[in-house]
């Protein structure tokens, strides 16, 4: 798996625990849901950067209102026709003004990748393979929108009353 | 009706080139048919017995003449020479190879056309009322909601993975033409009582294996906040509906599992939250699309229209008939509504050939002004034609086989393409139509209205559930069996037919119907279609002259 964002392939910085493992005294750290929600004053207290792995049937209500502490938050595609977490991502943005990292793991499908942005997705754990030439283009194979996103491209209904 | 701007031409040109680019990564390899089934089903393409199938999307059922030309274009070019029209106002090509659908897909684009989510579980062509605009009984004219719905859907990045197919229809009349009940949204165009426009909002309809009608989410919708209500409804069922078995996965089943208050709750708190004002819509942007359809300047009829008309039917009985029921009143005096039958007897239900389509074409510019309507029974509208031109107009389409004087009648059946095309077919529905309608011709007359409805299989693309009688392809150890329903409607007092009793092997297919039939004819009372008949005595006659009494 590679990791995409800002249009390239980066180093990823953060280290994600397995739920049994000791929490670092500092670096930034990924731990999942369940741990979250098991051990949750404890590790509020820990020194080191929080993330999340949150699994695609946590509602947007039980995360958002914590998704202030995290500075990012791994969203999860169990397979490319699972689109829940497009949702999860759109309302973390839209209605709880999640700035941080929204990452998506899974099944990422190079095909998705504008779908994804769209909704405020904005790193993407991919296979390699995925990586094939011209990959890039996959953000900007359109330029017309018909519907306001979490992108804040242009769209349609606005640009016909001339505005942006 | 709607015309491209410079958005929707770049737009289409965006798709295309997207596809041919998808389509050649699929050729070398670096897709792999896993990977790319989406991807073409998202674009109208499936894998059927023989070959592909390419539904090409017709949003609501309008077709210009350069669209119907362009049609039979393919037809000639890139098929067999003909065509499908589909149970959701699209067509079908049933021969099609894969590495020719870019290329096709650009042949439509020239033409303001294509075929994006006619497949896939993402929303899929708006539907409504074939009479819509012309028709005196409604309210408003429901089209431009549905190019409203139409844009807002295309390419939506949240709801373009949902856990299943998501349709939607619109109307505005009392008389429903568009089985608003059957769809996963139904949105009626009511008015409150304030005399305000907007939008009764139905949901979790559909038919397949668990025929539920949609039951309604919201009384009154007022028309800016259409799109944010839809947003909030399709983000529950995003976030709720089940995944883990597609039999289960339309919003039907949410619905049914929460029940319609708790979903009105849950639909209700998710829009209280959402920020609606991108979505709003404007009264600026509402009356720039309802430009579009705004009514032709009808000239004055011929003022020797009606005697023209008056002589031909007194002079041709086979005219007379086909004026009596492939004609609708039109809300503007000297006009009328025409149905073309795609129901010879016969042939198969909706096909209509590559000459068809092009004469389609110039009788549409000729007598009317240039717009067809395709309908969900499968047969063709022609919305403005003057009276004065029906003789005209009738000898010209009689010459092309498409004079059929059958509408609503007992053989307009509605079939899929069954088990000669469909991959998901478990038995054929084609020759069942073929040899029931011209079994039931000769008494369709005395049978009056009637709605007879086939589908291959479970997945009911024939809506045989709601057909007043409805047939069922089983397959039972191989061979084909048919299950006979009766007493269903897709109206405005929609219903499920019942099982009569055991599935017939089909050649009692006609027998069974006509026992069906006569007791529908000793029982009914004045005015009664089937429906009402079966809903005063009840199922048991229905059965008895089928199977025997018990």
């Amino acid at each position: 798996m590679v990791l995409v964002k800002g249009r390239a392939v980066v180093q990823d910085s953060w280290q994600h625990l397995e739920d049994g493992d000791p929490l670092p005294a500092s670096g930034p750290v990924t731990i999942s849901w369940a741990r979250w929600t098991a051990e949750r004053d404890m590790i509020s207290r820990a020194p080191a950067e929080l993330g999340i792995r949150i699994p695609n049937t946590v509602t947007t209500a039980e995360i958002g209102a914590e998704a202030a502490k995290f500075g990012l938050i791994a969203v999860h595609f169990p397979n490319f026709s699972d689109g829940r977490a497009f949702s999860q991502a759109r309302v973390l943005r839209d209605r709880y003004g999640f700035t941080g990292e929204i990452r998506a793991t899974g099944g990422v499908l190079r095909d998705q990748l504008l779908f994804m942005q769209r909704c405020g997705i904005d790193a993407f754990e991919m296979p390699e393979r995925a990586l094939e030439e011209n990959w890039l283009a996959a953000f900007d194979e359109f330029d017309v929108f018909y519907q306001p996103a979490e992108d804040n491209r242009p769209w349609v209904a606005r640009q016909r009353l001339g505005r942006n | 009706m709607y015309r491209y701007d410079e958005f929707d031409r770049r737009f289409l040109e965006e798709r295309t080139a997207q596809y041919r680019d998808q389509v050649r990564r699929r050729l070398i390899g670096q897709l792999s048919e896993e990977e790319f089934r989406p991807l073409r089903l998202r674009n109208g393409l499936y894998l059927q017995l023989h070959a592909y199938m390419y539904r090409i999307a017709i949003p609501y059922g309008t077709l210009s003449p350069a669209q119907l030309r362009m049609l039979a274009h393919i037809a000639r070019k890139y098929d067999k020479g003909y065509g499908h029209f589909t149970t959701r106002q699209n067509m079908q090509f049933n021969w099609i190879k894969l590495d020719e659908t870019p290329d096709i897909m650009a042949d439509l684009a020239s033409v303001e056309m294509h075929s994006i989510q006619t497949s896939g579980n993402c929303i899929r062509n708006t539907t409504s009322d074939p009479f819509a605009g012309v028709t005196a009984d409604e309210i408003e004219d429901p089209r431009p909601w549905c190019e409203i719905i139409r844009q807002w859907s295309t390419l939506h990045p949240e709801f373009s993975w949902l856990p299943r197919k998501f349709k939607i229809a619109v109307s505005a009349s009392e008389k429903d033409r568009a089985a608003v009940h059957i769809h996963d949204i139904g949105l009626y165009i009511v008015k409150n009582d304030a005399g305000e426009v907007g939008f009764q909002v139905l949901v979790g309809g559909g038919l397949g294996r668990t025929p539920i009608m949609g039951k309604v989410l919201r009384e009154f919708l007022p028309k800016k906040d259409l799109l944010s209500y839809l947003e909030a409804a399709l983000r529950i069922y995003n976030e709720y509906g089940r995944r883990d078995n597609i039999y289960k996965a339309r919003i039907k089943i949410l619905v049914q599992a929460l029940g319609i208050d708790k979903m009105r709750e849950e639909v209700e708190a998710e829009w209280a939250q959402m920020d609606h004002t991108p979505l709003d819509l404007s009264d600026q942007t509402i009356a720039a699309i309802y430009e579009h359809f705004a009514p032709p300047a009808y000239p004055a009829p011929d003022a020797q229209g009606e005697a023209t008309l008056a002589t031909a039917i007194a002079a041709d009985a086979k005219f007379a008939r086909w004026v009596k029921h492939n004609t609708h009143p039109h809300k503007q005096p000297g006009y009328a509504i025409a149905t073309v039958s795609l129901k010879p007897l016969g042939k198969p239900p909706g096909d209509i050939t590559a000459e068809q389509l092009d004469l389609l074409a110039e009788l549409s510019e000729r007598y009317g002004f240039g717009e067809v309507r395709v309908t969900h029974e499968q047969n063709v509208v022609f919305p403005d034609i003057p009276r004065g031109a029906l003789p005209v107009f009738y000898a010209e389409i009689a010459a092309a086989g498409m004079g059929t004087a059958n509408i609503g009648l007992a053989s307009d059946i509605i079939a899929c393409p069954g088990l000669d095309y469909c991959s998901l077919a478990n038995a054929r529905s084609i020759p069942v139509a073929e040899k029931l309608g011209e079994h039931l011709a000769a008494r369709e007359e005395e049978i009056g209205p009637m709605k007879i409805k086939i589908s291959g299989c479970i997945n009911a693309c024939g809506h045989h559930h709601v057909g007043h009688i409805g047939i069922l392809g089983v397959d039972k150890n191989g061979e084909e069996f048919y299950q006979i329903t009766v007493g269903g409607s897709a109206d405005e007092q929609s219903a499920v037919g019942t099982i009569v009793g055991r599935a017939v092997p089909s050649d009692e297919v006609n027998s069974a119907v006509d026992k069906l039939l006569d007791v529908y004819v000793k029982h009914r009372s004045d005015g009664e279609d089937l429906p009402a008949t079966y809903r005063r005595i009840g199922a048991e006659p229905f059965k008895e002259a089928v199977y025997g009494a018990r």
